[in-house]
């Protein structure tokens, strides 16, 4: 048997050895916060230095000595970046939209209709996830391109309005509201349709956000179809802009504008998340992919 | 509203395609519920009385037969247009909406003619709530309610469009003994109220007994009798109704009909007469049919007393007995008096207590004595 | 139990299908007819012959070989690392109380960001230009070392800064999925080892990593062919003509040969597309099976 106060001296190691290693761990977590929160802080002290202060500071500041948001005004003038925001929301929003309802429909028929082929269908619908956009970008390109539709918004919107992974998100959803709320509002007089915007869709809500913000982040951050299919600036997204910006804007290499116009197009997303981070994660562990 | 079926069958496909052929739920069924009245469809689970209900809702098509309301042919018409108050055993309540948007949804579903303003909706949900007494709830979402509450507010949106006819799928079995029986009443209570043609679907005997004008005891498939409750229990026409309906269960016998008598096992027990000829039979006798006579024909082994107060259950054997239990359960009242030392009982029957039946066909073979 | 009618679900399904027939399904196989056409070209919307040439072409193009070089490369480096970080990080914040929300959500702030906005960042923070020599290389000077122009100067600098932000983009999505697979380990595990006296290694490789294994492989598998399709990242840090920086991807010259410096040619574009699909299925093939493999033991 120990003495007590060797059974205290062990106790007491134990506890230091422990505390040792949460500090270890705790400053690892903050090394790679910093490590990932560090950009955006740049981004944002870059911004409000002014041009000449930018280039004069061979070894760069970690403050800003004399801030200015004279490269915001330059951002919004000097490169047409509303435009590009504009278009950007344009674009997110109806597809958004336009891929709701598609999705929905979908959903709901393979849900709770009853039809000769719907396992069928289905398997197949699943089998089209496993095709990599690439593969198909090619023949798309071509099909835009013959129907005149390049550097209009259909042209940018229509193949990004379905998905087969969000299809089959909400019919999984769909299916597991009971039964027997579908035949109570059969006996209650409703419609299918009736049903579905009433009943299945206020149940479904919190998947149907998920998806709706899923979507919107996956809109917002698109670059390679826009790039593809417009090549005149009153078309670009944000994404597209920013490229433009760093490629041909502002005539010289102005970085402090450039990272001005780099926050603006970041902060719409960045405020998305902040107020629905719990939603988002949720909603991407358990969906699992990204875009 | 009266209710009429005629001829009324549904056939499921097999699930298992290898036994192939199809499940018939419901086998010609043909019977007519009167105006007005509580209607109990009672039977073992996978008899066939919840597919008789949504055949009769709409949620199901029959494969053959008609379904009447009053004079109207409703058979094509689908669940949405024809008017059923329809009760789930879930209660199937919209969670999303408050028990006030429960119940007004029905109304909201209303098109044409029959569209009512804002102003009738609410007082007709009202009206609703205050038949069921659930007034004060209104605001609450059904997770905030009990199974009580909940059953309730199923019940006021089933009535609140003023059905033809009101259907319950297994009202009760959700919820709790006491409340059980509370609900019963209560079912009867607004039946009458509104005077709607109600059918109630159960498995349990008690609470069809209890509160329905006429049942229908159903076997797989088959509608075996319709009648009201009392003369169902006095009058089986088979074992399988004789069975299935009293508690404590029906004492059933082996038994035979030969030289003008009766006979359980051994013992003769009566004289009879019949048109039957002389065969072997099986003999079931109520528990309240026994006499406790120390010279009766049927002599049992004796096994133990359970008092109730009122009535003594005296629980004996005997060899021709055919109960699952092993045991007859006899109920005599409690002024008598059994001698426990002794290791037999005799008995005498109530002639009006028993019941013969058809060994091969389990049809009930008429006797006078 | 309800019959609908049939034309009812179709109707329902219409939009979907006619939208996925085409612009999934149909492209599927004009893909395979464009990699046949030998030498198409969208300007004079002609082609030489049928046949394999296209292949060939791609196969020999030194620009497709160096895109594939770059692009073995970023998968061989950042998958393995990335996991590798990502389950590092799990684990710390698996293990602490306070700040866990904390550091969770700052951890995913990049999964939520422009990609292509923040490597703009990346590349002032590593680019040397004649005014300074950027916050990196200050580092560098600090501890000694010379400047290097990480973005326009040798390969190595730049397939570094490459790896850098393509971890750093794909961290969030790991860390998220991970710290989840953790939190449904049971703890009772952890209690009964501990009671056992199991050293905390010994419960890291016979307890989490065995409970965690499937969604390990999920994120090798998954890493792997989002590796294989690296273009944006790139277009980030060095700019949309990747060849002349010499980063180029496979992804990249696709893109290229159908619509950029060298475009115009759907044909060749396809026959990338179709080897880089039959590598990222061979790996994924690989990658299966290697997992099965291994879940089994």
């Amino acid at each position: 048997m120990y003495e007590s106060d060797e059974l205290n001296k062990i106790g007491q190691r134990a506890k230091t050895v422990k505390r040792i290693k949460n500090a270890f761990i705790y400053f690892c977590l903050a090394m790679w916060a910093v490590i990932v929160l560090f950009p955006f802080y740049w981004m944002l002290l870059s911004s409000i230095k002014s041009y000449a202060t930018y280039n004069s500071e061979f070894v760069p500041k970690f403050y800003a000595s004399s801030p200015t948001l004279a490269n915001y005004a330059d951002a919004f003038t000097a490169v047409p970046l509303g435009r590009y925001l504009f278009n950007t929301l344009f674009f997110t929003l109806v597809t958004t939209a336009v891929m709701l309802v598609v999705i929905t429909l979908a959903a709901f028929a393979f849900a709770r209709l009853d039809f000769k082929g719907k396992d069928l269908v289905f398997t197949l619908f699943l089998a089209l996830m496993m095709i990599p956009n690439e593969l198909v970008i090619i023949t798309n390109f071509a099909t835009i391109t013959s129907l005149n539709l390049r550097n209009t918004f259909t042209g940018l919107i229509l193949p990004s309005v379905t998905s087969v992974f969000y299809i089959y998100l909400l019919k999984e959803n769909f299916a597991g509201v009971s039964d027997d709320l579908y035949y109570a509002s059969k006996v209650d007089g409703t419609s299918d349709l009736r049903y579905l915007l009433k009943v299945l869709i206020p149940i479904c809500r919190p998947t149907m956000i998920t998806i709706i913000i899923l979507k919107v982040i996956e809109c917002w951050n698109s670059f390679v179809w826009p790039r593809l299919i417009t090549d005149k600036s009153d078309y670009f997204l944000v994404s597209n802009g920013i490229q433009e910006i760093r490629e041909n804007g502002f005539g010289r290499e102005n970085i402090p504008a450039m990272m001005a116009a780099v926050v603006v197009i970041s902060v719409p997303l960045i405020v998305l998340f902040l107020i629905f981070h719990k939603k988002i994660m949720e909603g991407v562990a358990s969906g699992g992919t990204k875009g | 509203m009266k209710i009429v079926l005629k001829n009324l069958t549904k056939k499921f496909p097999n699930r298992n395609k290898k036994q192939g052929g199809d499940v018939i739920a419901v086998n010609n069924f043909d019977f007519e519920i009167p105006d007005g009245k509580l209607v109990g469809l009672l039977g073992p689970s996978g008899c066939g009385k919840s597919t008789t209900l949504n055949l009769i809702s709409g949620l199901e098509k029959p494969t053959e037969g008609k379904i009447f309301f009053g004079d109207d042919d409703v058979t094509s018409l689908p669940a949405q247009n024809r008017g059923v108050g329809l009760v789930f055993q879930s209660y199937a309540l919209y969670p999303h909406l408050t028990v006030f948007k429960n119940i007004r949804f029905p109304l909201e579903n209303l098109r044409g003619e029959d569209k009512l303003s804002k102003e009738e909706m609410e007082k007709r949900v009202k009206e609703a709530a205050a038949l069921v007494q659930i007034d004060e709830l209104l605001e609450r979402k059904p997770s905030e309610l009990s199974g009580g509450q909940q059953q309730r507010v199923a019940i006021a949106r089933a009535l609140v469009k003023a059905p033809r006819v009101l259907l319950l799928d297994e009202p009760l079995s959700n919820l709790d003994a006491r409340l059980r029986l509370q609900t019963r009443e209560e079912i009867r209570r607004i039946q009458k109220k509104t005077d709607i043609t109600t059918i109630f679907v159960t498995h349990d005997q008690d609470e069809a007994m209890s509160i329905c004008d006429l049942i229908v005891v159903m076997k797989s498939g088959e509608m075996m009798q319709m009648g009201k409750p009392q003369d169902v229990y006095d009058d089986p026409v088979n074992l399988f109704v004789a069975k299935f309906l009293g508690t404590p269960p029906i004492n059933v016998f082996e038994g035979k009909i030969g030289n003008g008598g009766l006979y359980i096992g051994k013992d003769r027990v009566m004289d009879i007469k019949t048109s039957s000829g002389d065969k072997e039979v099986f003999v079931a006798v109520r528990p309240e049919g026994f006499i406790l006579d120390e010279n009766g024909p049927l002599k049992c082994e004796l096994g133990r007393l359970e008092v109730m107060g009122r009535d003594v259950s005296i629980v004996s054997k005997h060899d021709a007995l055919l109960n699952d239990s092993g045991n007859i359960r006899s109920i005599v009242n409690s002024d008598n008096t059994v001698d426990l030392s002794l290791s037999h009982v005799g008995f005498s029957l109530k002639k009006h207590k028993v019941f013969v039946f058809d060994k091969e066909t389990e049809e009930r073979i008429r006797f006078e004595v | 139990m309800v019959k609908q009618s049939q034309l009812k679900g179709w109707l329902y399904l219409l939009p979907a299908i006619l939208f996925l027939g085409a612009f999934m399904i149909y492209p599927l196989f004009d893909v395979f007819v464009y990699s046949f056409e030998e030498g198409y070209n969208f300007a004079s919307q002609s082609y030489f012959g049928t046949g394999s040439y296209n292949y060939a072409y791609v196969l020999r193009d030194p620009y497709f070989i160096s895109a594939l070089k770059n692009t073995f490369i970023i998968v061989i480096i950042t998958v393995p690392l990335s996991t590798i970080i990502a389950l590092l990080i799990s684990l710390g914040l698996s293990s602490i109380k306070p700040l866990k929300d904390l550091f969770q959500t700052i951890y995913f702030l990049p999964y939520v960001t422009n990609t292509l906005a923040v490597g703009l960042v990346f590349m002032i923070l590593f680019k040397k230009t004649a005014y300074s020599d950027g916050l990196i290389n200050m580092f560098i000077n600090f501890f000694g070392g010379k400047s290097v122009d990480f973005i326009t100067g040798p390969y190595w600098a730049k397939m570094f800064v490459m790896c850098f932000y393509t971890i750093w983009v794909v961290l969030p999505f790991k860390i998220l999925i991970l710290t989840s697979a953790l939190a449904s380990v049971p703890k009772v595990y952890y209690s009964a080892a501990e009671v056992d006296g199991t050293r905390s290694i010994d419960m890291f490789f016979k307890i989490t990593l065995p409970m965690i294994s499937p969604m390990v492989f999920y994120l090798i598998i998954t890493g792997f062919i989002g590796a294989f399709k690296a273009y944006s990242d790139e277009v980030a840090l060095f700019g949309t003509d990747l060849n002349s920086a010499g980063m180029n991807t496979i992804v990249g010259y696709i893109y290229d040969m159908l619509y950029g410096n060298s475009g115009g040619y759907p044909s060749y574009a396809s026959a990338a597309a179709i080897i880089l699909f039959a590598i990222v299925l061979t790996i994924t093939v690989i990658n299966l099976m290697v997992s099965r493999k291994t879940s089994i033991r």
